[in-house]
């Protein structure tokens, strides 16, 4: 059966030039970027070239850039590390984070209270998912050791106001970390303008392979290392350099900003034919997160009385891969904790719909979506009984 | 190609028959239901837990077939839980698995199923299905030791058009060869008679925390009317039972008769036991009607019992009454009585 992916927000397939860059750094180009000889500089060549080209995007020095294992691993260095930096170095004690954040952070803040003994303050978020900088103003103190607040929201893909945030920290004398492995995809990170003091990327998202990540740390951020072994990463996350994936995460990260517009021009028009016809033709349906700041290729819903596993399930019999933000392999539904911070009663959160499109996505795509869903939506709620 | 939905446990029964339409040519699709468990004791579920919906998914993967579980905790515990629990404050031996097959796999799952685009859906029974006539034939499985006919008395013409059950016609044994041929995991759970919601739990013990009003204490009693003890409830007496009843007695004593009406627990020697005649309600007839007023057939009056020649009397078409040949032990109200004539299955009812 043919099949249509509508879930590039969950990963996106490797893009066959990023492949072609990974290849030769498999068998070819196999040194460790730590040895002395011709093998190693070769491959710490690599290495450096692509911490090169990552810091170039990013509006930074290459020395700014840690490359780790994935998104979540920068985001647990960013949160971890400057937490327990900070405070050793102020005695500062809180943790501010949103109660919309991926679980990378928001489970780490948890930890860090349960088991450092930080406390974790939960911004609440607007009807939309977003952080409104007042709230971090009103939130922030001296006590305050580190503000983290997403870039671009996975589940509903509502975008916060970062440099606003970011201003509200700095005004305070406060480091802000952004988690931006969901935005980076579509949105610039030109950490300058941003004025994040840390930022955390995964490549799969934007056409790289999965398993690598990396963190942007500004200049004099304090930060202790979570992972400790050997100096790599400027001692801040040991281990052997895993070459070809840092290579893929680079050449990645280089097509998608250079790419950025024509991939946003091409998902948009797409996205909101989606928006306004689900919301023209399923009733009871409604758009989660923000009408406009929000991600272009990315569209979420809400339905009342539907199983969202269920219509996930439907969808997929059908021929279309989505997501939920409720979805769960083992028949035990709950709504998410991003869905729940938007006060969405429990009737409606349990209906949650993603839709994610990328470059693959085509108007043919779009239209045989559109006429599979109304009829599906039925399909679930009648079942519910 | 026609497509079908597998009800998957993770076991060897469903596994093959998942297999065995695969390799018919079936488009063949993997489904689970998340029943509903005692909060706390999901893992000692007998059916879908974590292991075993690990079990179904690498079955899935392996077959290369997508694979789904459902939610059917809220239906599952207002249906067949619910039906236990008031069989039992009835004074009834409720046999929930029935009632399970009936609303949760012929109606939720069917209903499922063909939402997915199904054309039938198929389990891992021990039963065979013929058509004759153009009117469906529900048939005993091939090995007699494993069939499973009798809990599926309660399909109509309707769903067992749709219904497919692939494993009918092999031995036991078989599955297992063949479940290593496919190259699937042949490990078995004990087989076991426990419901599969009370997780290991001994049925009395469920009752006592999700049911305890019906732990009234009273008399046991002899059919002359004589006292000899007292009893911790009724729903905690099985006919036929007897064991534990905590009476000293010079000879063994069985649970007899249920009477809710005074809370007593009658009991008695077992000659006493034998009953020839039952009275059986909310009958299904496989055929949609029954073979005539009154007919011989083969009448089994629980899943283990051996079945017994009896003569079927309807009284309309959902009520019947059975005299058996010979006195039977173990007829139990709650109980089904299921008719067979010879490998066919005709019909079944509740025992009242």
């Amino acid at each position: 059966m043919d099949t249509i992916y509508l879930d590039y927000a969950a990963t996106t397939p490797v893009d066959p030039r990023v492949l072609n860059a990974m290849l030769p750094c498999f068998a070819e180009n196999f040194g460790n970027p730590s040895s002395v000889h011709r093998y190693g500089q070769k491959a710490e060549a690599a290495v450096d070239s692509a911490r090169e080209t990552v810091a170039s995007v990013l509006n930074c020095q290459p020395d700014e850039v840690l490359f780790t294992s994935c998104g979540s691993e920068a985001d647990n260095l960013a949160l971890r590390g400057a937490a327990l930096a900070m405070r050793e170095k102020t005695g500062a004690n809180w943790i501010l984070t949103s109660r919309a954040e991926h679980h990378a952070i928001s489970k780490t803040a948890e930890q860090l209270e349960r088991h450092y003994g930080f406390r974790v303050e939960w911004l609440d978020v607007d009807e939309f998912g977003m952080v409104q900088p007042e709230t971090v103003e009103k939130a922030i103190c001296r006590e305050t050791a580190i503000v983290s607040v997403m870039y671009a929201n996975n589940e509903i893909g509502t975008i916060n106001p970062i440099r606003e945030i970011a201003e509200v920290c700095h005004a305070h004398g406060v480091l802000f970390h952004t988690d931006a492995v969901q935005a980076a995809a579509y949105l610039p990170v030109d950490v300058q303008n941003l004025g994040v003091d840390m930022l955390s990327l995964g490549a799969h998202k934007y056409y790289g392979p999965k398993g690598v990540g990396a963190l942007y740390v500004r200049k004099g951020t304090p930060l202790i290392p979570s992972q400790t072994g050997g100096g790599q990463e400027f001692g801040l996350r040991a281990g052997t350099h895993n070459v070809p994936y840092i290579v893929g995460f680079a050449e990645a990260f280089r097509l998608t900003n250079e790419e950025r517009a024509q991939r946003t021009a091409h998902v948009r028009p797409l996205r909101n034919r989606i928006v306004g016809a689900v919301l023209e033709e399923i009733p009871n349906a409604c758009l989660t997160g923000h009408p406009t700041d929000r991600l272009p290729n990315h569209c979420s819903f809400v339905f009342e009385g539907v199983d969202g596993n269920l219509l996930l399930t439907l969808l997929d019999a059908a021929g279309f891969a989505c997501s939920s933000g409720s979805a769960c392999k083992t028949g035990n539904p709950e709504p998410s904790d991003v869905l729940t911070s938007l006060g969405l009663p429990r009737e409606w959160a349990l209906g949650s719909l993603r839709v994610t499109l990328g470059v693959g996505t085509t108007p043919a795509d779009v239209d045989a979506f559109l006429q599979a869903l109304p009829p599906l939506v039925e399909k679930a709620r009648y079942l519910r009984g | 190609m026609p497509k079908v939905v597998v009800a998957m446990s993770g076991g060897v029964d469903s596994s093959v028959a998942a297999a065995l339409l695969k390799q018919q040519g079936y488009d063949v699709v993997g489904m689970m239901l998340r029943l509903w468990s005692q909060p706390g004791r999901e893992d000692s579920n007998r059916c879908c837990t974590p292991d075993s919906m690990f079990q179904a998914r690498r079955v899935a993967a392996k077959l290369d077939i997508p694979f789904y579980v459902v939610d059917a905790k809220e239906i599952f515990h207002s249906t067949v839980v619910q039906y236990f629990l008031d069989g039992y404050a009835q004074g009834l031996t409720p046999n929930p698995c029935l009632i399970c097959n009936r609303k949760i796999r012929w109606e939720f799952m069917f209903d499922h199923a063909l939402a997915l685009g199904a054309d039938f859906i198929a389990t891992g029974h021990y039963v065979r299905l013929k058509v004759e006539g153009g009117r469906m034939k529900l048939l005993r499985a091939m090995d007699k030791t494993k069939d499973q006919s009798y809990v599926l008395h309660v399909l109509t013409q309707e769903k067992l058009a749709k219904s497919l059950f692939p494993i009918g016609d092999y031995p036991k044994s078989e599955i297992r060869e063949l479940a290593k041929s496919f190259g699937l995991p042949t490990a078995t759970r004990a087989d076991s008679q426990d419901l599969c919601f009370l997780a290991g739990e001994d049925y009395r013990e469920f009752l006592r925390h999700d049911a305890p009003e019906v732990g009234e204490p009273g008399p046991i009693v002899t059919r002359d009317g004589q006292v000899l003890g007292e009893h911790q409830g009724l729903a905690f007496y099985t006919i036929g039972q007897r064991k534990g009843l905590g009476i000293a007695s010079s000879q063994p004593l069985y649970v007899l008769a249920k009477d809710l009406a005074t809370n007593t627990l009658v009991v008695g020697d077992k000659s006493e036991l034998g009953r020839s005649e039952l009275v059986a309600a909310n009958v299904n007839w496989v055929a949609g009607e029954p073979p005539s007023a009154s007919f011989r057939a083969e009448v089994k009056v629980r899943y283990t019992a051996r079945e017994a020649p009896a003569e079927v009397m309807v009284d309309n078409g959902e009520q019947v009454k059975v005299r058996f040949d010979a006195p039977q032990r173990g007829i139990t109200p709650g109980q089904a009585a299921v008719f067979y004539d010879g490998e066919v299955l005709l019909g079944g009812g509740i025992i009242v």
